[in-house]
């Protein structure tokens, strides 16, 4: 047994944890009786891969195979998209897809369908998978794909880790031809500003923006949109650079050594972080060259930054509402977070394209994300934006999820009731794979 | 190019030490008894590398293969690394002569019978390097692990006069003795982070040694030094503590 928490440290658990090397290893575990449910990396924020026996996959972790042709890459669902990164990024390849971390693995990339700062383009991971490996609960491997398998396919991708544990996957690496981004930011006033800016950046491939949640009245809603392009290798300034466009110096690594007293994240401070933060760009519109890592990754530089929020931990509140209520929708939900007062260290704002999948997440509209540190006062606040959230057709991100409840996921997600059922007859009815979350939720009973 | 044999390729050390010799340019030739779990690790240092990499099956304990096994062997490497071990269970070892031999078959008796068909073929050649994961528990025995421990100080022995033995053919033999390691084999174990070492710091100290032609190295510096303080101790003293 060990004590055990995803990236919120919200809630803390004590499992039994093990991994495994082999499928033949796995398949002796999935023998045992009870239920069990992979944990990757720990970087979903709150209980989807939390159980009271819990299979580690991080051990799993080899490549398998790449083409250099195509740029197909078939690896164990251990792995890393960080060590994707580093082997492939001075070969010229990057991530078709990538979250706001790089340490998250390829299964839970997979299960989560995670989404990142190129959704209204190129999609979710998820739409990137060629074919996949998946062990049922009878041990047995099943091969799918968008065209073999395909009903298990479209549940498994999203599908939280309920339908198996995913052993492999093979998917397209996009080519680069540097390992730097063309970016621009620029600095809107207010919540239209910022939303007529993503409209008007539907032609770059990647967009994001980040909100300073204090910010009230007039300027509610003020905010940094940052949108890049890979950059060309004509397109480098520094001589340095353009001798080896795809290496990129070794960074400097913080780390945050300890769990911050939980007093140490109060208003004031985070108010000093957000007004630093938006001042820091000028306004207008500015064009700079940066490093994947700090374009894509930028809290990836401070190690276990989740710490700041003491032991109490936190959640992180992300939703989506469709795109023809997003600017009241927008504008009611965001006013009720600044007027609670409990805003966010971070907020993440980004407009997503289309999205087809069963259980995923994104929808075309609006979504955002915030931080909360654990509170009552937080938790009350949630059931009323879920309330507004729910109102308005939008929905919660299971891979952030620590709290909501069974009734706000069976309004909010179409497939639900669909999705149960097919898990359930996966499984002959006997639930083998299911999480904390699962459970509260109603996906597993 | 230049190749290595790893025998034991499958632990987390031996994966590390497979992948340092991949990126400076050198061919594999990966060895064990697990060829599922093999197969992957290899496929992994091809697609991380381009390097060469052969698998083959390597039984320690199946020592009258150990002949047949070198002889096949279509390129003979010019280094060779045992990190095969058998940590084993030290209260079963104090009741059951079966745990004894085989801590002392893997540890002892394996990598010697193996070493020995590579010394002669180096020896012959005139040149070659040598490098076997012995461990400080062998340094001393200690009531824990001492089963383990004496037939790793075997196994430093037999290194050592090996090394003795083969200089003048201008091959090289090296002690290494990794403290604690961050593996699978100590997943559970609550570790000093200061003498904790991570799989690929033991990789890195392996392949600068051999290149260094170090005699005995300890994969963390602090090591050395902690081991000469329980080397020293008196055993009056030392019988008396429970370590």
């Amino acid at each position: 047994m060990r004590k055990i928490s995803d990236w919120g440290n919200y809630p803390v658990i004590e499992a039994d944890v093990s991994g495994f090397d082999t499928t033949g290893q796995l398949r002796k575990k999935l023998e045992m009786p009870g239920e069990v449910i992979a944990f990757g990396n720990g970087r979903s924020y709150g209980d989807a891969s939390l159980q009271d026996r819990m299979l580690l996959t991080r051990r799993f972790n080899k490549f398998l195979s790449f083409d250099e042709a195509t740029g197909e890459l078939c690896c164990q669902a251990g792995v890393l998209l960080s060590e994707i990164l580093d082997v492939f990024v001075n070969r010229g390849w990057f991530l078709p897809v990538t979250p706001g971390t790089k340490f998250v693995t390829v299964g839970g990339a997979i299960a989560a369908d995670i989404h990142g700062k190129n959704h209204h383009l190129e999609g979710s991971f998820g739409n990137h998978i060629l074919s996949m490996d998946v062990m049922r609960n009878d041990g047995s491997v099943f091969t799918c794909s968008p065209t073999e398998n395909a009903d298990f396919y479209k549940i498994t991708v999203g599908g939280m880790g309920l339908t198996g544990i995913i052993l492999n996957a093979t998917f397209r690496l996009k080519k680069i031809e540097t390992a730097y981004i063309r970016e621009e930011t620029v600095r809107a006033a207010n919540l239209d500003e910022i939303m007529d800016s993503f409209e008007a950046s539907n032609d770059w491939t990647y967009s994001v923006a980040w909100i300073d949640c204090l910010a009230k009245g007039d300027s509610m809603g003020r905010s940094i949109m940052m949108r890049g392009e890979h950059a060309a290798t004509g397109e480098l300034v520094d001589p340095a650079h353009r001798k080896a466009p795809l290496k990129l110096k070794k960074g400097i690594e913080l780390d945050v050594p300890f769990r911050f007293p939980n007093f140490a994240l109060n208003k004031l401070t985070m108010q000093a972080f957000n007004f630093a933060y938006y001042n820091k760009c000028r306004p207008g519109t500015h064009q700079d060259l940066v490093s994947y890592n700090s374009f894509f990754y930028p809290l990836d530089a401070i190690a276990n930054w989740n710490r700041i929020y003491g032991k109490r931990g936190f959640t992180q509140y992300q939703f989506v509402i469709p795109r023809s209520a997003g600017r009241e929708g927008m504008r009611k939900i965001l006013k009720r977070i600044t007027d609670s007062g409990l805003g966010s260290f971070l907020a993440v704002l980004k407009l997503f394209g289309e999205q087809e999948s069963f259980m995923s997440f994104p929808m075309a509209g609006y979504t955002l994300a915030l931080d909360f540190p654990i509170s009552f006062k937080a938790m009350e606040l949630f059931k009323e934006l879920d309330a507004m959230v729910a109102d308005y057709g939008g929905r919660l991100y299971l891979a952030k999820d620590s709290r909501m409840d069974a009734a706000m996921f069976e309004k909010t997600y179409p497939n639900a009731g669909d999705f149960r059922q097919a898990i359930a007859m996966l499984n002959d009815g006997n639930t083998k794979f299911s999480s904390l979350q699962s459970k509260r939720i109603g996906l597993t009973s | 190019m230049k190749n290595v044999l790893i025998l034991g390729a499958t632990s987390d050390q031996a994966q590390a030490i497979a992948k340092k010799y991949a990126q400076e340019g050198w061919g594999l030739i990966l060895a064990a008894r697990n060829m599922e779990l093999l197969d992957p690790i290899a496929s992994d240092l091809r697609v991380r590398s381009n390097a060469e990499v052969q698998t083959l099956l390597f039984d320690a304990t199946d020592f009258s293969s150990h002949r047949n096994f070198y002889d096949a062997l279509k390129t003979k490497p010019d280094a060779v690394i045992t990190v095969f071990g058998y940590m084993g269970d030290q209260d079963e070892a104090r009741t059951d002569l079966d745990e004894v031999r085989r801590t002392v078959d893997v540890n002892f008796t394996g990598a010697v019978s193996i070493l020995n068909i590579v010394a002669d073929d180096f020896e012959k050649r005139g040149s070659g390097a040598i490098a076997g994961i012995s461990s400080v528990a062998g340094d001393r025995g200690r009531q824990s692990n001492y089963i383990y421990g004496s037939a790793k100080a075997g196994f430093t022995a037999y290194l050592s006069g090996l090394r003795n033995r083969l200089t003048k053919s201008g091959v090289h033999v090296m002690t290494v003795k990794p403290g604690f390691c961050r593996t699978k084999m100590t997943e559970n174990m609550e570790l000093p982070g200061a003498l904790t070492a991570e799989p690929e710091q033991v990789a890195t100290a392996v392949f600068k040694g051999l290149e260094k032609e170090r005699n005995t190295i300890y994969t963390l510096w602090m090591w050395r030094w902690v081991m000469l303080v329980i080397k020293l101790i008196p055993e009056m003293i030392f019988k008396r503590l429970s370590m």
